[in-house]
């Protein structure tokens, strides 16, 4: 019993640590993107860009793909069951509502956190493995400024177009299983999926991308600082902000969801 | 010189990882100008006390002043302000792998002063040329090795002509014709520039070459402090040992070593 105590309360100490850890470095990333550029001290934009291209614009290919193969797979088992209702046409609606409100920004953040979580960490990590981040420091540059804040912008901004990207390709998916299965015109189809939408749908959806780009950004860099040890360090903190960052997103998720549920 | 001249004054430090007491109530006075060596073998403190001395840790009890400033106890912009005089090279050379070695030397002129970008193109080569990496500012720092990567992390550590230089195990890793070569760097930069210059190394030969003063660190203490010839003539056990390379004797309780290797985990 006291083993298990001991077990229970230093976990929920190590989470409490890790959330506070997290907590300060976005409360640090924050006040370096919104605040301190307004007292002069500046924003590495052409760093921003960079990373907005390696984060957003490189994972294009991948997020269509993946929504696209989304959209047809929630076509197909919505199918599944309509048709038993003969109900078959609201496939359509099925699947732009749930793509754009749940697995658009969803699916986009898993991928997102799969490669730029990961290579936030790994390059922090190394860096600071290297005695990077002690040199930087050494030469008065603030390294949440210099290294958190162009990544912690570049997926503010590059979420929400990664997320209508994905919610188109998602539709698109739908649309391939209603023309060749259904045979329903794509003109059709296209006109009943804006009707169903609503702008709020996409909206939320968006709302919560922002949400889970911050957390991804805040996860992997936060991993990536606190690396110790060598090469194995930064193994191990990469594995981990994978994993942590995903089970943020979906409690996030969760509760936005009902958020938006109860009261939009 | 008295006390109050230093530029770096170490009172009383102590600090601790955990449970472990690793530097205990060090005193340490560094005068303006001087070329200070901070000698002894792995694990005596020597680079904890470096990064001490660069506010990179907080000790557990005691005060660093740097130029004057409490660098344990002081504003964050206070810090930043003096860290623009200090230069710092660290073991591995510490450059920034996403950028070229110009970029590296570049770029705490970049951030720190308003020069131009023509004047920084001069002043990069111009640093690049004084530690004999003259033309090579368009390599990446993986196609280097290890000496070249020591000389341009000097060379970014000089960009903002720093009143105090710093080196974290100068030639570790290095053959000895390399190890030589930054020595060397290390007396021309002595002779060109009035610096203050602090030197952590186990290297007794590059120690011996370089310092004007040394201190010798054992367990966490300077035990010895003084100039070349004052340390060499130390009646300390310690120092002796250090200086004639005479390994720890193992005194073993042989009855304690069988239990301890018997012993149930």
């Amino acid at each position: 019993m006291g083993a298990w105590l001991a077990f229970v309360g230093r976990n929920t100490l190590a989470f409490l640590r890790y959330s506070g850890g997290v907590a300060r470095l976005g409360g640090d990333a924050a006040y370096w993107t919104l605040v301190a550029p307004w007292r002069g001290k500046g924003l590495r934009v052409r760093a921003t860009i960079h990373q907005m291209v390696l984060t957003g614009v490189n994972a294009v290919p991948i997020v269509s793909l993946i929504a696209l193969f989304v959209g047809m797979i929630l076509a197909f088992q919505s199918a599944y069951e309509l048709r038993k209702y003969g109900g078959t046409v609201f496939v359509v609606n099925l699947v732009a509502v749930a793509m754009t409100r749940q697995l658009g920004p969803l699916m986009t953040a898993v991928i997102v956190a799969g490669r730029s979580a990961s290579s936030f960490a790994a390059e922090l990590g190394t860096m600071k493995v290297g005695e990077e981040l002690d040199a930087l420091e050494t030469m008065g540059l603030n390294r949440v400024k210099f290294l958190v804040v162009p990544k912690y912008l570049a997926l503010i901004l590059m979420m929400p177009c990664l997320t209508l990207v994905a919610d188109l390709m998602g539709i698109v998916g739908g649309s391939l299983f209603t023309t060749v299965e259904l045979g329903m015109p794509l003109s059709y189809y296209w006109s009943r999926a804006v009707d169903a939408l609503l702008l709020k749908d996409i909206l939320s959806g968006l709302i919560k991308s922002v949400v889970f780009g911050i957390i991804i950004t805040e996860v992997g860099c936060y991993e990536g600082f606190s690396v110790r040890g060598g090469a194995e360090g930064v193994g191990l903190a990469t594995t981990s902000s994978v994993v942590t960052s995903i089970t943020a997103i979906i409690a996030a998720d969760m509760f936005f969801s009902g958020l938006f549920y109860y009261i939009w | 010189m008295d006390a109050n001249s230093a530029i770096i004054r170490v009172e009383n430090l102590t600090t601790h990882y955990g449970d472990r007491r690793i530097l205990n109530n060090i005193n340490l006075a560094i005068h303006p100008r001087e070329t200070m060596v901070l000698l002894g073998s792995s694990g005596t403190g020597k680079s904890t006390l470096l990064r001490h001395i660069l506010a990179l840790e907080k000790p557990t009890g005691g005060h660093i002043h740097v130029k004057g400033l409490d660098v344990c106890h002081c504003a964050e912009e206070e810090l930043i302000e003096l860290r623009r005089h200090l230069g710092v090279l660290f073991q591995s050379g510490a450059l920034f792998g996403s950028m070229s070695l110009g970029d590296n030397v570049a770029l705490p002129l970049r951030e720190l002063t308003r020069l131009d970008e023509s004047t920084i193109q001069v002043l990069v080569r111009l640093k690049l040329d004084m530690v004999g990496l003259g033309g090579f500012e368009n390599l990446w720092p993986s196609q280097l090795s290890g000496g070249m990567r020591k000389r341009a992390g000097l060379a970014r550590a000089l960009a903002l002509d720093p009143e105090i230089l710093l080196f974290d195990e100068p030639s570790a890793g290095l053959d000895p014709i390399t190890a030589a070569g930054i020595d060397e760097l290390i007396l021309k930069l002595k002779e060109t520039f009035p610096m203050t210059i602090v030197v952590v190394t186990h290297e007794l030969a590059s120690a011996f070459l370089i310092a004007d003063r040394m201190a010798v660190m054992s367990a966490g203490e300077v035990i010895a402090l003084g100039t070349r010839e004052e340390i060499r003539q130390s009646s300390h056990p310690r120092v002796q040992q250090f200086l004639n390379r005479k390994p720890e004797e193992l005194v073993r309780d042989h009855e304690a070593y069988l239990r301890s290797l018997t012993a149930p985990s």
